[in-house]
């Protein structure tokens, strides 16, 4: 369970973050919505640690970021898998060399070992064969499943992922939600997702947070986001026709 | 502007303290060791033979056509090639090139892992990226001493053969004029600024690429940037230990 608490995070005279609390829980796909510069990365980043906001604390199962020492903070970043938007596989390695690299940097595990549980993950996102291409050598989608195999091969209690969709089909799309939210709930994970992507959130957003300038103004589930009457959400949500049309069904009972 | 350069300057040092904090596991370190001597050092033989023999050679043709007096020695031709080479052309052109060739390569690479969101992806992991990215390139690069002492007998080698076989002088006065006065403490001045040549050759183009901020435009941006500062910094260090090492 990651505590986010009253987080505040400024750039210069602009503030991007204006005391944002919630709860993403364990176990389940917590999605974070909201329009372009609404502070959905930067909450996000500030999750990683990769920036440090000035006012609140985040709480990993307790453990409250700020307060820990830099090797506490690198310890803690071991338990963390990330996704990034544009899969940010290390170019000059192969996928299977991608995929290893936290086990050869984190664990003591033998050469073999390593082998077989590369071998894992990549038959459980559907890559068997594609162990010596390079990044470059294979499409997008299968990217984003090599950075979800490299997210997740070292059992991560938390998992990020930052726009996991973007730049996708919608077919390959639905195949990155659905093996994102079988994996979270697989390992019992605490997963976090960044998204603009409506079908994702009624798909698999089993928490979901809305943000409008810096600010909390919505949370709950896919079902209550069909119910909810809050006019910043339903003019976020419901922007276009397609969705205005599945929110009217599915109000009707359809 | 002069508190952004002294801040660039107290980040650039910052960055230093970093690369030798949190060392990555020593498995995963020898192999980008490896890497990195085979991309900088081995990589860079090839054009420093190349520059370093014929520069050498016309180091000797221009000492030669200006000995127009005859009552001035055949074997300075040697002796100016040696103390050239030695003394300036191999450690700091040698280098300035060099910051070209290795400078840029550090740079757009470590940049385009910046871009490429490669670099928050080693930090979000819990690796110390200076260190992972930076450290085997200042180890690598402890090897370059070597690179410069084969630029220096290339250059005094292709100084002969340019002076001797273009009928500039004999073979006998060259190595004389080569061999003579020859004061070894010369080539330790020249170690010792190839060893600091080194260390600004890792470090400064590293600096560029992991701090650059933007896309593929900023990254060849910084690039340049990075070539020009190397470069500066590179004299600027030539005329010091100059100065401290030969002038006192």
């Amino acid at each position: 369970m990651i505590e986010v608490k009253d987080v505040e995070k400024s750039f210069g005279e602009s503030k991007i973050l204006k005391g944002v609390s919630t709860v993403f829980e364990t176990g389940k796909t917590n999605l974070i919505i909201g329009q372009s510069g609404s502070g959905k990365t930067v909450l996000l980043k500030s999750l990683l640690g990769i920036h440090q906001p000035e006012v609140g604390t985040i709480s990993f199962d307790g453990r409250i970021y700020s307060d820990l020492s830099d090797e506490e903070k690198r310890d803690l970043r071991t338990e963390i898998g990330m996704v990034f938007q544009g899969s940010a596989l290390f170019d000059s390695m192969s996928v299977a060399e991608n995929v290893a690299f936290p086990l050869k940097m984190f664990t003591n595990k033998s050469k073999s070992e390593i082998n077989d549980r590369v071998d894992f993950v990549l038959k459980r996102v559907n890559l068997i064969d594609a162990h010596n291409k390079l990044p470059s050598e294979i499409s997008g989608g299968m990217q984003k499943r090599v950075a979800i195999a490299r997210a997740i091969v070292n059992n991560p209690k938390y998992l990020f992922c930052d726009e996991p969709n973007s730049g996708l089909d919608p077919n390959t799309s639905i195949l990155i939600d659905n093996l994102i939210k079988e994996i979270t709930e697989e390992y019992n994970i605490t997963t976090v997702i960044n998204t603009h992507d409506m079908n994702s959130v009624m798909e698999i957003g089993e928490k979901i947070l809305f943000l409008k300038n810096g600010i909390k103004a919505w949370e709950g589930t896919k079902e209550e986001i069909f119910r909810t009457d809050n006019e910043a959400v339903v003019a976020f949500v419901y922007s276009s026709n397609l969705f205005k049309k599945v929110r009217e069904a599915h109000l009707k009972g359809y | 502007m002069l508190i952004r350069y002294l801040s660039q300057i107290g980040r650039y040092f910052l960055m230093l303290k970093e690369i030798f904090s949190k060392q990555t596991k020593w498995s995963m370190m020898r192999n980008l060791i490896f890497k990195e001597i085979d991309d900088l050092i081995i990589g860079s033989l090839g054009i420093v033979a190349f520059i370093s023999f014929f520069v050498g050679g016309v180091v000797s043709i221009q000492t030669a056509l200006n000995l127009t007096n005859p009552l001035i020695p055949k074997y300075l031709i040697g002796f100016a090639t040696r103390q050239s080479v030695i003394l300036e052309f191999a450690p700091t052109f040698i280098s300035v090139i060099m910051a070209g060739k290795m400078g840029s390569f550090i740079t757009s690479s470590i940049g385009t892992m910046r871009v490429t969101e490669q670099i928050d992806a080693l930090e979000v992991m819990g690796v110390n990226s200076l260190n992972y990215l930076v450290f085997p390139k200042i180890i690598a690069l402890l090897l370059y001493p070597f690179v410069i002492g084969i630029s220096m007998f290339l250059g005094i080698f292709g100084g002969w053969l340019a002076g001797v076989y273009g009928g500039f002088t004999t073979s006998t006065d060259f190595v004389t004029g080569a061999q003579m006065q020859f004061i070894p403490f010369h080539i330790t001045y020249a170690f010792i600024k190839t060893f600091i040549f080194a260390m600004l050759l890792a470090t400064i183009p590293s600096f560029h690429g992991y701090y650059m901020k933007g896309g593929a435009l900023e990254v060849g941006k910084a690039s340049t940037v990075s070539f020009v500062w190397t470069s500066v910094s590179i004299i600027l260090f030539n005329y010091i230990l100059t100065q401290l090492l030969l002038g006192s």
